[in-house]
């Protein structure tokens, strides 16, 4: 989830940045320390000034994590993430208190994600969900599976990489929706958690829907 | 070695509210009345080109079509229905489309106007969902829709239901509402533009503070875990933070709030959702519209049911609230609610997977 404006009247509090890095071309990983609770799967509104409006992004890093990491890429042109790219540790920024709904469980589901749609999952899995959860990420490129290292060590072959433009080891060469259209029997008593553009979970959630998959197991997340 | 010359594309004139325009004269040296008659020549008129604006001159028309272009541009498609209502189909850019509703009836015509290419919501039930989101218009692109169809004149009434998210978009879509309405732009009632929304609520709050335009919700259903089944957005924006920011707004004496809600037979029109919709709008001062389930392909959702739809509105209008249902208009061109979609025109384009 991100790019949407926030509560104007909701309080901003200051955080002092520890890390942000970029960890692709483009997309970004930022952090801070934690010093509230939250639901893995929650997003923050930021903004880099108390005056803006605040944007919201997922919550990329598990409930009991010392520090908060937020995932993001940079639109050009857009009104947050040039600011944001720019900023350094010790600089200042701003957030609201966590919320939303979008909230994993530890019943066997697949996590369905495309390029920073994986932050909601991540969370999940950093908070002790990942166990029974099946996890397909869609990228363009091979340098755009965050956090692989860790996700391959525990996840194994229930960690599956679809690259739509490269071919690498391990990966699957194809959309995450082609991926998904191969599938036969799909659980129809599991829940699918989709988190990407618009897009990809219009997708995804007709492949599945088409499958037999019931709507009311289709949890879905989106970018806007 | 060669060089390719580089076309920047100019900005567009329609669409400028009148201070936008003003800032326009300044920096172009030209004095404020300027802006006004600009104005005039964009919204009151439907002047197709600089040489027509008859009392600007010529110096000035030219130093205007040198740094901007004027931004009005005629629909390609028009498709009829048998019930007369109409779709017209805009190019918004390359492989980019927009579609465009005009429904006339016998008390008023009104136009469906888009605020995006596509719409990033997903809801369930929407054939504009289905195609994913290609971009937003700009204010002009939006005004055009109206200034540039043959019923121009005859336009009584604007919604916000077409194509995309309007809060979504929310600066252009504030700027459009504002032209509609504005004495220099097209005059229209606040009463009789409605903007239509599935509820982002910190634009809604905007929206309700500076404009006087009616709102419309998009709802569906009550019940938090049924309408984040329907409706992404019920993650982030719950229907009762809906519901509360309404109930906070300054409403005035005649502003219109409006629920809408689409009908799915015996999924959402049981007696439980009539006393929950009781409840969660009981301190509401709103009317709800129902709205028949236009089937869209693969989608498992279960069409309307009539009788039930007609017990449903005696139900909900005898807990008090009042509750009309619309008439399903221009279905046979896939010009009905939730039907309007370009996906088939659109190149795709590459997304994050």
């Amino acid at each position: 989830m991100n790019s949407v404006e926030s509560k104007p009247n909701v309080k901003f509090k200051s955080v002092t940045i520890l890390s942000n890095t970029e960890i692709s071309p483009n997309v970004f990983l930022l952090s801070f320390k934690r010093d509230f609770a939250f639901r893995a799967g929650q997003v923050l509104g930021i903004a880099v000034s108390s005056n803006d409006d605040a944007r919201l992004y997922s919550i990329a890093s598990g409930e009991n994590d010392e520090n908060i990491s937020l995932l993001y890429n940079i639109k050009p042109g857009g009104k947050l993430t040039p600011n944001l790219a720019i900023l350094r540790p010790d600089d200042t920024l701003w957030i609201t208190v966590p919320f939303g709904t979008y909230a994993g469980s530890d019943e066997p589901a697949y996590w369905i994600a495309a390029g920073t749609g994986i932050a909601p999952f991540y969370s999940m899995y950093r908070s002790g969900l990942g166990s029974n959860k099946i996890l397909i990420h869609g990228s363009r490129t091979l340098d755009a599976f965050y956090f692989s290292d860790e996700l391959l060590t525990d996840f194994g072959s229930r960690y599956v990489r679809c690259c739509s433009q490269q071919e690498g080891e391990g990966t699957y060469h194809g959309r995450v929706t082609q991926y998904l259209e191969a599938l036969d029997n799909l659980p129809e008593d599991q829940k699918y958690y989709l988190c990407g553009s618009a897009e990809m979970v219009v997708e995804c959630r007709e492949i599945l829907l088409s499958k037999g998959v019931p709507f009311s197991n289709v949890v879905a997340e989106i970018y806007f | 070695m060669s060089f390719a010359e580089t076309i920047v594309p100019k900005e567009h004139l329609l669409g400028k509210t009148l201070p936008d325009l003003k800032r326009i004269a300044a920096k172009l040296g030209l004095p404020a009345f300027v802006a006004a008659q600009i104005a005039y020549w964009l919204y009151k008129t439907n002047i197709q080109s600089y040489d027509e604006m008859t009392n600007i001159s010529k110096k000035v028309r030219l130093l205007l079509a040198e740094h901007y272009d004027l931004g009005v541009s005629d629909p390609v498609k028009v498709q009829q229905s048998a019930d007369g209502t109409k779709k017209y189909l805009f190019p918004v850019s390359s492989h980019k489309f927009i579609e465009t509703a005009f429904i006339p009836d016998a008390r008023r015509n009104t136009l469906c106007v888009s605020s995006q290419v596509g719409c990033k919501m997903g809801c369930l039930f929407c054939a504009t969902g289905r195609q994913g989101f290609q971009a937003q218009l700009s204010a002009g692109q939006i005004i055009n829709q109206l200034r540039s169809i043959p019923e121009r004149e005859q336009i009584t009434n604007i919604v916000f239901m077409g194509m995309g998210e309007p809060f979504d978009n929310a600066e252009e879509v504030m700027k459009a509402q504002e032209i509609l309405t504005a004495a220099y732009g097209f005059e229209l009632s606040a009463r009789k533009v409605t903007v239509s929304t599935i509820g982002i609520v910190p634009a809604m709050e905007v929206f309700l503070r500076e404009s006087k335009c009616n709102l419309a919700v998009s709802m569906h259903s009550p019940f938090d875990e049924e309408r984040r089944k329907l409706m992404p957005i019920q993650h982030v924006y719950p229907i009762k933070d809906v519901i509360d920011t309404i109930n906070r707004a300054d409403l005035g004496k005649y502003r219109r709030v409006s629920i809408e809600y689409i009908v799915f037979g015996e999924l959402n029109d049981t007696q439980k959702h009539v006393k929950e919709l009781a409840r969660l709008l009981n301190k509401t001062r709103c009317r709800i519209n129902l709205i028949r389930f236009h089937p869209v392909p693969n989608v498992p959702l279960p069409p309307t049911n009539e009788d039930r739809l007609v017990e449903f509105q005696r139900a909900l209008n005898e807990k008090g609230i009042v509750t009309t249902i619309r008439a399903s208009r221009g279905l046979d061109i896939d010009a009905a609610c939730g039907l309007l979609s370009t996906k088939a025109l659109i190149q795709r384009e590459n997304g994050d997977f």
